[in-house]
């Protein structure tokens, strides 16, 4: 028991030291944003890797969701004769949740497990202490620019895989199942507010992109660097990214839909 | 030896420098000196943190006690931008190379220019191809890191090290690994670099033939002490048995062959525990 | 450096296509397209009980959407629902006489204000108010009516 208790302690110790780790890297990373905005090409560089890379499984997946959500919702709904609000029920559920939430798990899949990949590689072939040594800080030249690209792509992904997915509930809800075109959209316009639901999706996917990079780049950076560390350390990634982003989820829910 | 202020001579000067990593003491209170425009050995066997003293060294580590003395800074009360300013003037050749992986050779030897200096690009190019020159991988410029083998990188990391003209470098075992051919080149460019551009360099190795070829002055660690040290023709008329044991190879000697056990009899005979 | 140019190109192609993806999700899907405060005029109508309007519920005359609620208040004095619309100032003929109904978008749908003209030649202005208006029929209600009826009927 008493060993049991021991454990604790430690293992609560080595977690508070790893979150204090982790913060001091998130400010080193930050207080480099402004250099790297100076140098656009080392941003733009990452941006490829970071988004366009992502670009196809989020429209591919958006396309599925959407479907799918045009069929169940379709069936649900046709229940209650009120197939016409197909489009506020997708869109919705879109742009709200899944949108953000899914591209974020996505996300955190395709381009944080190979941000820790290379970023814990590189730790571990002295890429980055040789940086160190050439006088070039490793953090604001090879991990700033990586974080401000998950900042800026996570948004324009979620953005593309909700209207992507809006699109493929259309397709599905009137093409296939005959509901009303006109219905679709322009229920969909007067119940989805731009303040309310489609700021706040942005402003989720934002928060997303932001934990997702964060903890992407500290894994890499904090990892063992040897081959099993690094593979332990992209584990990580993804199981601690899809935690946070569904936790934060809830919490921002609460707060931006709680109040109606 | 124990005058604590630095002598001009000297480029880098350690003092009384201890160092530990865990429980582990990896340097007991060592004092060692490096001349300007000389090369200087450090040797040992592996794991006596040959490479830890090079980070010491290029302000990477921090000391438990001590002092290093880096062209008269010392390195650990220098603050960050200073530090950074000291470290451009410092070559470090890494083991592995450490060269950058997602970019080309010529990108690679460019990048300390591209980061440090405003040269305009055509400038940076006749620097960079000078530089490769020097090494003899003017041809490989387009070639990614991957595409090298273990001689190439290295040399192409050196012609890197070397690309802000810096007044030091530090090598980490540069002859490990190496086919003999490679081995006779790599020995022949720090010989000749050091030369020509007058620089002063620290090797750490554990090759003892090839090491003592070059160097001027050689230090011997072990067990976080310097055991020996002197030119190399003095190294090898050493009476310490344990240099002797390090210069000649023997297997047994001062350094044990067997990893500290229980006596052979009794662990054989011990039946029961597993271990 | 050809390399480089097509990956900038990409890139090009990703940030405008989730620009794009974002301002479809602006323009087509939320309600952002009415919210440019066009030029408009204020009227005020009286409930007795405006159900569930909101504040943005459309307000259309023969289906077509000319305005919408800006806001609901409850009078203390006289118990009823005071709701303000704002109109667009292009359909600025709507008659004084004109009878304001809160109707049902379907049997779930959302509620929103119906306008019928009447016949009478001088228009409504700005800060007018609609003196007819019709409440909304509320569902449990009317249910528990017609429940109520059929059973006189049985006896």
């Amino acid at each position: 028991m008493s060993q049991f208790i021991q454990d604790l302690g430690k293992s609560t110790r080595t977690s508070f030291t790893k979150l204090g780790r982790s913060t001091y890297f998130l400010l080193q990373t930050v207080s480099g944003i402004l250099s790297v905005l100076l140098r656009p090409r080392l941003l733009l560089n990452q941006m490829y890797s970071v988004g366009v890379l992502s670009f196809l499984i989020i429209t591919i997946s958006g396309l599925f969701v959407g479907m799918v959500l045009g069929l169940q919702g379709y069936y649900t709904l046709s229940d209650f004769g009120a197939e016409e609000t197909l489009g506020v029920m997708v869109a919705a559920s879109l742009v709200r949740e899944l949108g953000p939430v899914v591209s974020a798990l996505l996300f955190a899949g395709r381009a944080g497990s190979a941000l820790t990949a290379e970023i814990g590689l590189m730790k571990a072939t002295e890429q980055l202490s040789g940086m160190e040594m050439m006088a070039v800080d490793p953090v604001k030249r090879i991990i700033t620019p990586r974080f401000l690209a998950g900042l800026i792509s996570m948004p324009l992904l979620a953005g593309l895989f909700s209207a992507v997915g809006i699109i493929g509930g259309q397709v599905i809800g009137s093409g296939l199942l005959g509901v009303d075109e006109g219905a679709y959209w322009s229920q969909m316009q007067a119940s989805i507010d731009f303040q309310d639901d489609i700021i706040n999706g942005v402003i989720k996917s934002v928060v997303f992109g932001f934990v997702t990079s964060w903890i992407a780049l500290f894994e890499g950076y904090d990892a063992i660097p040897t081959s099993e560390g690094v593979s332990r350390a992209t584990t990580r990634t993804v199981v601690n990214s899809a935690f946070s982003i569904l936790g934060l989820d809830f919490i921002l829910t609460a707060l931006m839909f709680g109040d109606h | 030896m124990l005058n604590s202020v630095p002598s001009q001579d000297n480029l880098v000067s350690v003092r009384n420098l201890s160092f530990s990593r865990g429980n582990k003491k990896i340097f007991d209170d060592i004092s060692l000196d490096f001349q300007r425009g000389k090369i200087t050995a450090i040797m040992g066997p592996s794991g006596t943190g040959k490479t830890t003293l090079l980070k010491l060294i290029g302000g990477q580590l921090f000391p438990d006690q001590g002092v290093i003395h880096v062209d008269g800074q010392n390195v650990h009360k220098l603050r960050r931008t200073d530090l950074y300013n000291l470290r451009k003037r410092l070559g470090m050749l890494f083991q592995s190379g450490a060269l950058l992986t997602d970019m080309t050779v010529y990108d690679n030897v460019a990048f300390p220019l591209r980061e440090h200096t405003h040269l305009p690009e055509s400038m940076i190019r006749t620097l960079v191809l000078m530089k490769l020159q020097a090494v003899g991988l003017r041809g490989a410029r387009n070639l990614m890191p991957n595409e090298l083998s273990g001689g190439m990188a290295r040399r192409v990391a050196l012609a890197r090290a070397i690309a802000l003209d810096p007044m030091m470098i530090l090598y980490d075992e540069p002859f490990t690994g190496q086919d003999p051919i490679s081995m006779g080149v790599l020995v022949h460019l720090i010989k000749s670099l050091n030369n020509i551009l007058g620089l002063t360099s620290i090797i750490v190795s554990h090759d003892v033939h090839d090491t003592s070829a070059i160097a001027d002055y050689i230090y011997v660690l072990s067990e976080g002490r310097i055991v020996g040290q002197g030119t190399p023709e003095e190294i090898q008329r050493s009476d310490s048995e344990w240099v002797q044991q390090f210069m000649t190879g023997a297997a047994d000697g001062p350094v044990h062959f067997h990893y500290p056990a229980k006596d052979y009899v009794d662990d054989l005979m011990s039946t029961g525990n597993r271990y | 450096m050809q390399h480089t140019n097509n990956q900038d190109t990409l890139v090009g192609i990703f940030v405008a296509a989730g620009i794009l993806g974002l301002f479809f999700l602006a323009m087509h899907v939320s309600n952002l397209s009415s919210f440019v405060e066009e030029d408009s005029y204020t009227i005020t109508a009286r409930f007795e009980n405006s159900g569930g309007l909101k504040v943005k519920s459309p307000v259309s005359a023969a289906g077509v959407k000319i305005g919408k609620v800006s806001s609901i208040s409850f009078d203390p004095k006289t118990y009823q629902s005071v709701v303000q619309m704002s109109i667009d100032s292009k359909y600025n003929t709507m008659p004084d006489d004109t009878t304001a109904s809160i109707f049902t978008a379907g049997l779930l749908g959302e509620q929103y204000v119906n306008l019928e003209p009447g016949g009478s030649d001088t228009y409504l202005k700005a800060d007018g108010k609609i003196e007819i208006t019709q409440s909304a029929i509320i569902l449990e209600k009317a249910i528990g009516q017609f429940l109520f009826k059929s059973a006189e009927e049985k006896k």
